[in-house]
């Protein structure tokens, strides 16, 4: 029984670290519907500078956070505002074939640069820590900082989004971007700004994930596709969604995994086509009229 | 001088013209209104001045100060506000931040939410509804106060009473007067005529990109309108 409890809850905390991949893509689809195919790879991207940075200076991982985040917030704005804006228009193929593109040069960039071996990121006795919770139940101090973590940010962008000036101007520009224009917003710099939290926020997940496990320079598209299934189960749109989605998803991995040590990845895709079949909206689905 | 001044606008979809060189003014404090049939360049005028549609830099003034060419969100800024055709609320928006989106470009002036609400009194009791579930006269006044909060110098408005019931739209012409006081001018596209006739101060009638009429309401006769606006 406290086996199975302990199963439960690694992975609904998982759902954590699937939520932070997960809100970014839905951000840049929710305000651009804009589909970064590069999303995973940006996030290795970010770990890999982490862990290019933490190594020689010796520095904790949480500390380069504050590093990373501004950084990649600003490389996104730039990618969006230089490159990725003439992307966007009536036809959806030119940003998937760009940002598949970018997908291809960051990897092998970082195959150059860092080998094919996996690296990660050591924080030491944290990295093993665990609560008691009475029984023979326990959870990581990791894991819980990282469900916090994802709390927190998707509140953050709940409030920003519900009550700021440059919420109400994000969803504008996502309901009807010409409209939007005429009220005054520039949305070559609204875009610029949602694409530069959504890699502020991936940018929290890649040197997560490079804390919790080893990763490669290749390892970028799995992680999309797991972002892409959390939004789906989720409901394109919503924002909690993509915790729940985050979290079913890292349940279904969790039980399959104890069932057969080869069965986790493929639960977490049953569950996700589960979800497709019963609810092809996702579950927290916002239907728009358009 | 002039509050607007176009001096031969021309407007290109695609090899398509739509507008052939159009000369047209408005005075500070007019009601100017544009007529003609479907096709007739109308919508391609406004959506020209509103900065949707590319415009040669000279060939748009406003206070004497070019206009052409700058993108739409920077001619908000300069006092130009757009009641689009078809309304164009935002769906994910509640009346309220709809008004306040209006507010996005900063300009001051006059136009508060309170004296939104004395100018429609239904907005401020509704001002938390999703903007698309009130009814077509309700979203139509909300179009124009998301407009009239950027403090707008010139209002441009395209078919206000389009799809809108007799009473309604009478309703919504009452709103006017108010809107001028405040310091607007106002330049109106109306399929109707006879709407066009009662508010304007001046009206011109577009034929096939054309200004092929030009005057005051009282001063044209039936068959002078009738003849610029079918060609016939």
């Amino acid at each position: 029984m406290a086996e199975w409890l302990n199963t439960l809850l690694q992975g609904l905390l998982l759902g954590g670290l699937y939520s932070l991949f997960a809100t970014g893509l839905a951000l840049s689809f929710g305000v651009m519907r804009m589909i970064n195919i590069a999303h995973g790879d940006f996030a290795i991207l970010a770990a890999f500078v982490a862990i290019a940075v933490v190594e020689p200076l010796g520095l904790n991982p949480f500390v380069v956070l504050l590093l990373i985040v501004p950084l990649m917030g600003g490389f996104g704005y730039l990618l969006q505002r230089l490159i990725l804006n003439r992307t966007l228009g009536q036809d959806i193929l030119p940003p998937l074939l760009v940002t598949f593109g970018f997908g291809i040069i960051i990897q092998n960039l970082l195959l150059v640069m860092f080998s094919a071996d996996t690296r990660s990121l050591d924080i030491g006795a944290l990295g093993t820590a665990s609560v008691a919770l009475g029984g023979d139940v326990a959870v990581g101090v990791l894991p819980l900082i990282v469900m916090a973590v994802a709390v927190a940010v998707l509140a953050g962008l709940q409030w920003l989004f519900a009550a700021t000036p440059l919420g109400r101007a994000f969803r504008a520009a996502s309901d009807d971007s010409e409209a939007a224009q005429l009220m005054g917003i520039d949305n070559r710099h609204i875009y610029a700004l949602a694409m530069a939290i959504a890699m502020a926020i991936v940018a929290i997940a890649g040197v997560f994930l490079a804390i919790r496990a080893n990763i490669a320079p290749t390892d970028g598209p799995a992680r999309l596709l797991y972002a892409f299934e959390a939004v789906i189960i989720g409901g394109l749109g919503s924002l909690w969604g993509t915790l729940a989605g985050g979290i079913i998803l890292g349940v279904a991995q969790a039980i399959g995994l104890k069932a057969d040590p080869g069965w986790g990845i493929l639960a977490g895709h049953l569950a996700f086509l589960a979800v497709l079949v019963i609810r092809p909206n996702g579950l927290f689905a916002r239907t728009r009229e358009r | 001088m002039s509050l607007l001044v176009c001096q031969g606008v021309t407007a290109f979809y695609g090899d398509f013209q739509a507008l052939y060189g159009i000369d047209l003014r408005v005075e500070e404090g007019e009601t100017v209104a544009i007529i003609g049939s479907n096709g007739a360049g109308k919508s391609s005028f406004l959506r020209t001045l509103s900065g949707l549609q590319a415009a040669a830099r000279d060939s748009i003034h406003l206070d004497g100060l070019p206009l052409g060419g700058l993108p739409a969100h920077r001619i908000v800024g300069r006092g130009v506000a757009m009641v689009p055709e078809g309304r164009r609320l935002f769906p994910s928006l509640s009346v309220e931040e709809n008004l306040l989106i209006g507010a996005y470009s900063g300009r001051p002036g006059p136009w508060s939410l309170e004296r939104l609400y004395a100018l429609f009194p239904i907005l401020g009791e509704r001002r938390k509804s999703a903007a698309t579930l009130l009814s077509g006269g309700q979203q139509q006044m909300v179009a124009i106060g998301r407009a009239l909060m950027s403090n707008p110098r010139l209002l441009l408005c395209d078919e206000l009473s389009l799809g809108l019931a007799p009473v309604v739209i009478k309703d919504i012409y009452a709103a006017l007067p108010g809107i001028k006081a405040a310091g607007s001018s106002v330049l109106v596209v109306e399929q109707d005529v006879g709407q066009a006739m009662k508010v304007a101060d001046r009206l011109y009638c577009f034929q096939e990109g054309r200004v092929s009429l030009e005057g005051r309401p009282g001063d044209l006769s039936r068959e002078q309108i009738s003849l610029a606006y079918f060609g016939i």
